[in-house]
């Protein structure tokens, strides 16, 4: 292999470590890979299942299977929209057009230049604050369009002052 | 904080009494609803300012602070319990806290900062809000004065001695007493927790394997992440328990993806329960093991079926497969295997300390003890509720939730999720309970209540 990879060994061998080298640990060990690059790395892919043991095509399986992994990666500024009912009843799906429209973004869809990713998700289990939008781990309640715009304005000033999310 | 290692009960028992009651006596304690709602709403600005303000007033010997997970009125937070006096500031807002935490250190309420009801009316006491007037916490209670990164404050309120009741009564004599008292799932099912026990004790087979579903069914219900993020060892107790009932020795809980707080606040008391040897090789010095690992699940809403669940905690896509053969002889690793949830096992030490008659006396004929449901969307008191069995939904959305807001109409409320239906309003006199539930065209699933309101469109709600 002649590029250079784009994970460190080091740092997923103490996530195998952590887990275990065994096929069990799979979904763990990709979910700190996940976590760590904000994606999975196909290389890493690779790395991984050779070290557990576990065929390439099943590894895949389980990246493409569950909504925590993502094969590309994930904007700088993550924002979900909470789907579950309770944010539905109190209008999440309006929020999250009009966050479409303002990013231009399809929910799914990452920005050309990797600022922003607009998601939805099937209830945190925040319903009491319903509806409710995360913007990378900070959960904000009780949101609505105009809440979400000055939201977005927020997570972009903190662009200068280090990425550091609230 | 330092854990000793218990060897025996007499152990456990000279160690709360080194600990002491939840609340210190001559002190104030300031307890602060720390959960993801909590969160959500501000608590860690109110825990930061409460913090200061004690420093300020150069209190600290006169002061502690706790932060707890969620007590269940997520509505009015972020907040302050104040205790032990028991009085409630709701939705607290930075600049009070300094004469908030003045007055309590006197020992006086700050009248106008207290909780006012839609009415006007105003109570000091949390004890005295119309929100809990018809509730029984006995599940819940417990979050107010736990801080989940602190076993102490789990054992202060009695924590672990059901454990030790559960070791001298006999793994059968445990199975027994849960069937007598009637416990069903939680989870959506209701199914009796003691028959599922039963067959996997029966079962041939080792190891036997316990799992804790905290994949929460319905969107709507939130239950279980509540109970996980403040009071997890509530839920480690009861797995014990259940473990040693069934002969397992290996447990895992699957927790959703969307629930960080939830692992990391367990993750921290399943080490703490270990340093203490409550959970390992021989607990408590009664010959039994039992250990659990953490498995966070990668946001798949089927994962919450059990044979998925499985298969996710194996590493596999968590696609479930038909159960010709049931779960009890040939689960994880096509090993006998038990899974209930989350609140399903919170119940068990209750049921242990208190006895199966005390239990089966709370509730209706077939759904025995308290059930917890999120009330959310259109009603003015949204948060977590637990309420006896038979408590009828009128009383729940009326009296507790205190109606829907802005004036507008009740149309219908959700239960169970989307496999659930919706109830509309004559049918607000009906005590809720599996059964009922069920013979009205919905189900309890894991306890989601979602009301609408009449600008909501049932049209929209079915897709």
């Amino acid at each position: 292999m002649s590029a250079a990879e784009t994970f460190c060994r080091t740092k997923v061998d103490t996530f195998i470590e952590t887990h275990g080298a065994a096929p069990s640990a799979l979904i763990q060990v990709l979910q700190d890979v996940q976590e760590e690059y904000r994606y999975l790395p196909a290389d890493a892919l690779v790395y991984v299942s050779e070290r557990l043991r576990v065929p390439l095509a099943q590894t895949y399986n389980v990246a493409t299977f569950y909504n925590a992994f993502s094969l590309n990666p994930i904007g700088k500024r993550h924002i979900s929209v909470c789907m579950g009912t309770a944010c539905h009843v109190r209008g999440s799906s309006m929020i999250l057009d009009n966050l479409s429209t303002r990013l231009n973004l399809k929910p799914g869809e990452t920005s050309a230049d990797g600022e922003y990713t607009l998601d939805t998700v099937n209830c945190l289990g925040a319903c009491s604050l319903a509806p409710v939008v995360v913007i990378n781990d900070a959960v904000h309640g009780k949101t609505s369009s105009g809440k979400a715009k000055k939201l977005l304005e927020k997570s972009a000033k903190k662009k200068s002052a280090g990425d550091k999310p609230s | 904080m330092t854990v000793k290692r218990l060897t025996s009960p007499e152990d456990l028992a000279a160690w709360r009494g080194r600990i002491g009651p939840p609340y210190k006596q001559d002190r104030v304690t300031f307890v602060v609803s720390n959960g993801t709602c909590g969160q959500a709403a501000g608590s860690m600005d109110v825990l930061y300012d409460v913090h200061e303000a004690i420093e300020k007033l150069g209190a600290v010997e006169l002061a502690d602070i706790r932060a707890t997970g969620c007590h269940g009125f997520c509505a009015i937070e972020p907040l302050i319990l104040v205790q032990p006096a028991g009085v409630l500031y709701p939705k607290v807002k930075s600049d009070d806290v300094r004469a908030i935490v003045e007055a309590s250190l006197r020992g006086e309420v700050l009248e106008k900062k207290v909780y006012k009801d839609t009415d006007g009316a105003r109570y000091a006491r949390e004890s005295e809000l119309p929100y809990y007037r018809k509730q029984n916490l006995m599940i819940s209670g417990p979050s107010r004065w736990v801080d989940p990164l602190d076993i102490e404050t789990y054992v202060a309120g009695g924590g672990y001695d059901s454990l030790v009741k559960a070791f001298a009564m006999g793994g059968q004599a445990v199975i027994d007493e849960a069937k007598a008292a009637g416990l069903r799932g939680r989870g959506g099912g209701g199914f009796l927790a003691a028959r599922k026990w039963q067959s996997v004790r029966d079962a041939h087979g080792e190891p036997k394997y316990l799992l804790c579903n905290a994949d929460e069914g319905d969107p709507g219900a939130y239950m279980d992440r509540a109970l996980l993020e403040g009071n997890p060892h509530l839920v480690i107790e009861g797995m014990i328990i259940a473990a040693h009932a069934i002969g397992a020795t290996q447990g895992y809980v699957y927790v959703r993806h969307e629930y960080p707080v939830a692992v990391k606040n367990l993750t921290a008391a399943i080490k703490q329960a270990r340093e203490a040897d409550l959970l390992g090789k021989n607990i408590l010095g009664s010959g039994h093991d039992f250990d659990i690992n953490v498995s966070r699940g990668g946001g798949a809403f089927v994962c919450g079926e059990s044979t998925a669940l499985m298969a996710s905690i194996e590493g596999k896509p968590g696609e479930p497969r038909p159960k010709y053969v049931h779960t009890a002889e040939s689960g994880l690793w096509g090993k006998p295997s038990n899974l209930n949830n989350v609140e399903t096992f919170a119940n068990v030490p209750w049921i242990v300390a208190n006895g199966a008659a005390s239990y089966a006396k709370i509730g209706t004929d077939t759904s025995k003890g308290t059930k917890i449901f999120s009330l959310v969307g259109k009603v003015n008191h949204t948060g977590l509720i637990e309420v006896p069995m038979g408590t009828t939904l009128r009383e729940i959305v009326e009296d507790i939730g205190g109606g829907v807001p802005d004036g507008r109409s009740f149309k219908a409320v959700q239960t169970g999720g989307p496999s659930g239906g919706c109830l509309p309003a004559d049918r607000l006199d009906m005590p809720v309970g599996f059964d009922k539930l069920w013979d009205a065209g919905t189900i309890m699933g894991s306890g989601g209540m979602i009301v609408m309101d009449d600008h909501n469109c049932m049209v929209d709600i079915a897709r």
